[in-house]
């Protein structure tokens, strides 16, 4: 462990990275959406409160937001948002499905500056996407990556959540990336908001995850992870990034209506920090909630703590052990050394997520077909 | 690089921390970990001296020292957090 680390542990004055989902609104119906999206929530912030929480982070020097939701598109001021986001200095990467970047839409992102787009695919053909994302949304992605990449945007993000579907299209989504001149970034699979209904069918595999660790290994820095598979350290050789949970330490979620969070895979309430509409705003929130004050302090490694991979995985991540019934204090659900696998067997109650936003209709794990 | 003129990079924003400073590339948005209170201070004045090595005997950092500040600037050139001027 080295003293960055430590001190990132102990938290920092203001976060590194920030997580903003904008509406909880989404024309789409993922089936492992991480913050249950659907529906507009009536209490969402206004424009005028989401430039205030802009004028906070520039204040505490944060570079750069990560705007998702929902979908962010679908809010009237969206461009509002993000242009007073940027010409504040606060960078902004948002996460979109696709549908609402036309030809014209996508020659206006591509004039404006600091600004990065991240675009979600979740299988490399049209069949091992829908089952997740919905009937059509391949092609809607697709479509978008065209028009940005005929607007001459640049370097936009490919953004891959994976399961035990897709783990076999790495290469794929490498080559699909390549094509539109994209970065691909890969991340992991979370049983948070809808996915902890869909997790247990969804995550890959003990030897999925091995061949995935090689995979990135070879990879290197050119495949971004947002330093999602630390726990794959364990295996051995450690992968690029930081290898602790940032969780209240280095980063944070805002959800559409102020609610904190401790990052954006967490939306319960044991993880709810406060409320940018508090006194204190934002920044009260960050530097002084009594939530975030105890993820900062001294963690046990509790059951890991014989464990010799402990210093390379650190336990894993706390959104897999919390929605998955697992003590915080014990292996990851995801375990490479195989001790999530019995942890799972005993597993508590599992909590549900604070806010289901679906649309009235029942969401399920679509069939796949072979194409 | 020590009789090289330097700069910091103008796209580049730096946030002090307990550990050093965070530094963050506009141009190419990637996040720099500067791992040392003393590195911030020579990166944020290399443009006001003629070169690397001037910018260090004016923040008094003993020559034996000056290799390692060297290959910290390399690295940080290799970024682009640091340009030459």
């Amino acid at each position: 462990m080295t003293a960055l680390t430590d001190r990132m542990k102990d938290g920092l004055d203001a976060p590194i990275c920030i997580t903003w989902e904008l509406t909880y609104s989404c024309n789409l119906s993922c089936v492992h959406c991480l913050s249950s999206s659907g529906r507009r929530d009536p209490k969402e912030l206004t424009t005028e409160e989401a430039f205030h929480v802009i004028d906070e982070l520039r204040e505490m020097q944060v570079f750069y937001v990560n705007i998702g939701g929902g979908e962010p598109m679908i809010r009237r001021d969206f461009f509002d948002i993000v242009e007073y986001a940027t010409t504040s200095g606060v960078g902004v990467k948002f996460s979109t499905n696709g549908t609402y970047i036309d030809a014209a839409t996508a020659q206006r992102l591509a004039s404006m500056d600091y600004l990065d787009i991240q675009i979600s695919l979740d299988g490399a053909d049209a069949a091992t996407n829908d089952a997740i994302r919905g009937e059509g949304s391949y092609d809607t992605a697709m479509a978008a990556m065209r028009h940005l990449k005929d607007a001459g945007f640049g370097e936009f993000k490919i953004s891959v959540v994976v399961t035990r579907h897709n783990i076999s299209q790495l290469d794929e989504f490498k080559a699909i990336a390549d094509e539109f001149g994209a970065q691909l970034r890969i991340t992991r699979l979370r049983p948070s908001g809808r996915a902890v209904d869909t997790w247990h069918e969804l995550h890959p595999t003990l030897d999925q995850q091995r061949d995935l660790h090689q995979w990135l290994l070879s990879h290197g820095e050119n495949v971004l992870t947002g330093d999602s598979f630390f726990h794959l350290n364990a295996l051995g050789d450690s992968l690029p990034g930081l290898n602790l949970c940032g969780a209240g330490r280095v980063v944070c979620l805002i959800d559409p209506i102020g609610d904190v969070y401790a990052c954006p895979f967490v939306i319960h309430d044991e993880f709810l920090a406060g409320n940018v509409r508090d006194s204190g705003g934002f920044a009260g929130v960050w530097r002084t909630s009594d939530c975030f004050s105890e993820l900062r302090g001294p963690q046990s490694a509790g059951a890991c703590a014989s464990c010799g991979s402990w210093d390379a995985c650190q336990g894993g991540c706390m959104a897999a052990k919390f929605f998955t019934g697992l003590p915080l204090d014990g292996p990851d659900p995801e375990c490479v050394g195989g001790d999530g696998e019995h942890a799972l067997a005993s597993a508590g109650t599992i909590p549900r997520p604070s806010g289901d936003h679906s649309k009235p209709v029942a969401v399920t794990l679509g069939r796949r077909t072979n194409a | 690089m020590l009789d090289t003129p330097l700069k910091l990079h103008p796209s580049v924003a730096l946030r002090p921390e307990p550990f050093g400073a965070l530094a963050y590339h506009y141009d190419n948005r990637r996040l720099i970990f500067l791992k040392h209170p003393s590195i911030v201070d020579v990166v944020k004045d290399l443009g006001d001296h003629p070169d690397l090595q001037s910018t260090l005997s004016a923040h008094g950092i003993a020559e034996h020292q000056w290799d390692a500040y060297d290959k910290a600037i390399c690295s940080l050139i290799e970024s682009d957090v640091v340009v030459q001027r």
